[in-house]
């Protein structure tokens, strides 16, 4: 197999400082799936962003079949036959299918959009390469799955030799994934080249025929998938052995802590987001909350922090209601809140670590007096809290924003479980972050569960799912559908089951959840 | 050993960054001077004595330098009140109106009342904080309310602060034996004293002056309250989701910053007039708006900016008398100062060059230590 892609020593330097790429090498070959291995802030995103010409590297050369090329722009990559399906969908909701396929490359038939042409041509790539999707379907109706599937078929349609995949089993459920993976070996047979990035390294095992492996802004090696075991891959990204598996003790539940009874909401589009759901969540107990993304879990989890209105029903904090109250008093009575998105939530990214995690305790009297900030007591426990929390960084005086995704969470993560919460809403905790980190993460919520917080885990991630809840249950169009009150045994297949809507348990079974 | 080696790597990102504002600064104000002077070059009969004037005019004598002074210090109060707002990403631009309508309050309270000399000028200066910071509230409350845009709100309530103005001096107040339109004169116990007889400048509104630019500094940067103000101009949803008070974010900061325009009025109306005599907006609140771009909205700096403006005025004030070109000029170096601060991407790629290089040599350090 002949040579397609090749970086030789690339370097790449962000506005703030951070030494994206170093000297980069990477060599793919025609027709192969090769993976991109490495924690989060490894440099595998730049890496890719420059191969799709939405960043230029500082040095270095990229060159497309042979020829050295200046991808300035991602309309120069699509014209060498690359193609990108990012990790967040870059579609139209509004627009069908179709519509979305083409977008920018609409075929015309004089002056207006050959929208028929359009359908064809959908359907056709649809059948060469087994990626079918109905083109008349609203984009905002399908699911997760199909709207990568679209993706896909956008790439291809604009000529697309080389696809690079962008952790795209993120947000996908078992089932999806394994049609996923069949897809992109039948592309690969095709002759198609694949560059796949992921964190998992069970499906670059099973999926991929070579791995480069990426460190800090380095490149490791490129190796054969077939001589690397998942250990010695996972050594490579970090440079020490993760544990995969965490170990913890078994639960102790108390009381109850979070009381939750028929909710319901209705969202803006007129759309029920919740059918009566309820559960408990008691102290010492890790409740997890599991289910494709988009079936409830964003609105219930806004509902318990205060930061969506509107439901009815009733949710309680230790005989407090939550429903109505100001997040301030939610928060003062024991809350504490790690959203699933941090950049819009989590984090003031032009402000300093020390600004980000002080935010959550202007009112304590160790910092504050009754007017002025006590900045010696502030300076010093802010630091210590950002070295407790390994926030990888010079002084808490850096501003978030140049931090990585995992140390931005991390600082987050300081922010909320440094305030001694009772109960802690933890919303995917620790998606699109590197492994230690989340590992780190996840350590501290079984640490905070030890000593008796009461922890609500909603996560995408099924194994997360798994491994740190002690019960669990599955969300599906607004209603829960399985309670498991005791993942000891369970499967990824069998959550995967209720996740799809081919399984749901009776309503006893369901109530178990409700404890009071 | 390791910790002293930290330290200096925290020095060096840190300079990077400012020591980068500062060429920002300097090479903004360089090339709206160098315009400055091309455009005098064409314009003046005697170029060189024009710029002369412009830029050094006001060390030339005392008395233009008190003038700096007295031009000062309403830049400072709007310059401030401007900040509060910026700070909290509320763009109301009451200060204007404000300032105005605080001046006449002044006047106002300065005629009708007898009091002792000294309490006499604190109790109008109040009421005009009062008034003040309740006009300021207006717009946000209505953004918070109903989610009114504040720009909006505040710009319409400037002419409703100048009309009402106008029409309580010409209806109640009016000295009609004066032959412009003009108030009564202030009882004598009204005006502020001055710092040096032969000036204008006064003691209490240089020292208000003062006050206001420590006192905010210390509000926005060591307080609670300021945090709140500073995290909402940052992310507003961040702030509502972290417990922190947006309502005071967002309502609070217009007050305060209508509390120091309302006084900045009545410090100018007791410093420089003996009665009511405006008869058009001041203008001082837009200068404010520059006056807050310069300063960054952190009232450390706006004396700083303040008196950059006050400087570039006066100078084009002596320009204009020595040798008559338009003070117009000034808005031309203002303006071009502005443009470039403003703009994001100005020296961009210089900044990207400083940073990668640094970046380089650290990793270079890096590996030697290791």
């Amino acid at each position: 197999m002949s040579e397609i892609l090749r970086v030789e020593r690339v370097t790449k330097v962000y506005g703030n400082g951070i030494l994206a790429n170093d000297k980069v090498e990477l060599s793919v070959k025609k027709g192969e799936i090769h993976a991109i291995c490495g924690e989060n802030g490894a440099g595998k995103s730049t890496l890719m962003k420059m191969l799709f010409g939405l960043e230029q590297p500082d040095e270095g050369e990229i060159y497309v079949k042979g020829q050295a090329c200046k991808i300035t722009s991602p309309s120069v990559a699509i014209g060498l036959g690359i193609g990108m399906v990012h990790q967040h969908f870059m579609l139209v909701d509004e627009l069908t299918v179709a519509e979305n396929v083409v977008l920018g490359y609409e075929p015309k038939k004089g002056l207006v959009i050959d929208w028929d042409k359009a359908a064809d041509m959908t359907r056709e790539v649809g059948r060469k390469y087994n990626l079918e999707v109905e083109p008349g379907l609203l984009v905002g109706d399908i699911s997760v799955g199909l709207k990568q599937r679209v993706e896909i078929v956008k790439a291809l349609l604009r000529g697309a030799e080389i696809l690079i995949l962008d952790e795209p089993t993120a947000v996908l459920t078992p089932q999806e994934t394994r049609e996923l993976f069949a897809e992109l070996k039948h592309l690969r047979d095709a002759g198609h080249t694949i560059l796949f990035i992921s964190h998992k390294l069970g499906e670059v095992k099973e999926l991929c025929d070579r791995i480069t492996i990426m460190r800090a802004g380095h490149t490791v090696g490129t190796y054969e998938v077939a001589d690397l075991s998942e250990a010695d891959i996972s050594r490579m990204m970090v440079g020490r052995d993760v544990v995969l598996k965490i170990d913890k003790a078994k639960a102790a539940p108390g009381e109850v802590e979070l009381s939750v009874r028929d909710l319901e909401y209705t969202g803006d589009l007129g759309k029920k987001a919740l059918r009566g759901v309820s559960l408990d969540v008691r102290k010492g107990e890790i409740l997890g909350v599991a289910g494709v993304e988009g079936n409830g879990q964003r609105e219930l989890v806004e509902i318990i922090t205060g930061l969506r209105e509107g439901a009815t029903g009733t949710v309680t904090l230790e005989g407090f209601p939550l429903l109505g109250a100001s997040i301030r008093e939610s928060r003062r009575r024991g809350m504490a809140h790690i959203p699933s998105d941090r950049m819009v939530y989590g984090v003031a990214k032009n402000q300093s670590i020390s600004f980000n995690i002080l935010a959550g305790k202007t009112q304590d009297e160790r910092y504050t007096g009754k007017v002025l900030f006590k900045s010696r007591a502030i300076e010093r426990d802010m630091e210590a809290l950002a070295r407790e929390y390994t926030v990888k960084c010079e002084s808490a005086q850096q501003t978030v924003g140049m931090l990585s995704g995992g140390n931005i969470q991390k600082v987050v993560v300081a922010r909320e479980m440094s305030s001694n919460p009772t109960l802690l809403v933890a919303d995917q905790p620790t998606r699109g972050i590197d492994v230690g980190a989340a590992e780190f993460i996840r350590r501290r919520i079984v640490a905070m569960r030890d000593e008796g917080t009461a922890v609500l885990l909603v996560t995408a991630d099924l194994n997360e799912a798994l491994e740190l809840s002690d019960s669990i249950v599955v969300m599906r169009d607004g209603e829960i559908v399985a309670y498991y009150p005791d993942t000891g045994d369970l499967s990824e297949e069998e959550l995967g089951f209720y996740m799809l809507g081919v399984k749901r348990q009776t309503k006893e079974e369901v109530s178990g959840v409700v404890h009071g | 050993m390791s910790t002293g080696k930290e330290g200096k790597k925290r020095g060096l990102l840190h300079d990077t960054a400012s020591r980068f504002e500062v060429i920002r600064m300097v090479v903004a104000i360089l090339i709206g001077a160098a315009i400055t002077a091309v455009v005098i070059f064409a314009v003046s009969e005697t170029p060189l004595e024009s710029l002369r004037c412009m830029f050094f005019g006001p060390i030339e004598r005392v008395r233009y330098l008190f003038n700096v002074l007295e031009l000062m210090v309403p830049l400072i109060f709007t310059g401030v009140a401007i900040s509060v707002v910026f700070s909290a990403k509320q763009f109301n631009l009451a200060a204007e109106g404000i300032f105005f309508f605080g001046g006449m309050v002044a006047a106002v309270t300065a005629i009708a009342l007898k009091l002792p000399k000294g309490l006499h000028a604190a109790v109008c200066v109040l009421l005009a904080a009062l008034l003040g910071g309740l006009l300021g509230a207006l717009p946000g409350l209505l953004k918070y309310k109903w989610n009114a845009s504040e720009l909006v709100i505040s710009l319409m309530l400037n002419y409703v602060c100048f009309s009402m103005s106008m029409y309580v001096i010409k209806n109640y107040f009016r000295d009609k034996n004066a032959g412009a339109i003009v108030s009564y004169v202030f009882e004598e116990t009204a005006p502020m004293t001055k710092l040096v007889a032969k000036y204008r400048l006064t003691t209490g509104g240089a020292l208000l002056a003062v006050a206001a630019c420590v006192l905010l500094y210390f509000f926005l940067y060591k307080t609670r309250w300021g945090f709140a103000i500073r995290s909402a101009g940052e992310n507003m949803n961040f702030t509502r989701y972290a417990g922190l008070p947006v309502a005071f974010a967002v309502i609070g900061s217009q007050a305060i910053s209508g509390v120091v325009a309302g006084i900045g009025g009545a410090v100018e109306m007791l410093s420089m007039y003996t009665r009511f005599q405006w008869t058009m907006l001041t203008g001082y609140g837009w200068d404010g708006v520059i006056v807050a771009i310069f300063a960054k909205n952190n009232p450390k700096y706006v004396p700083l900016a303040a008196g950059f403006l006050a400087w570039l005025r006066i100078g084009a004030d002596i320009m204009l008398r020595r040798t008559g070109v338009q003070m117009e000029i000034v808005k031309v170096i203002q303006a071009i100062i502005i443009v470039l601060l403003v703009a994001e991407s100005f020296l961009a790629k210089t900044r990207h060059k400083m940073v990668v290089k640094e970046a380089t040599a650290e990793a270079a350090g890096a590996k030697e230590v290791a």
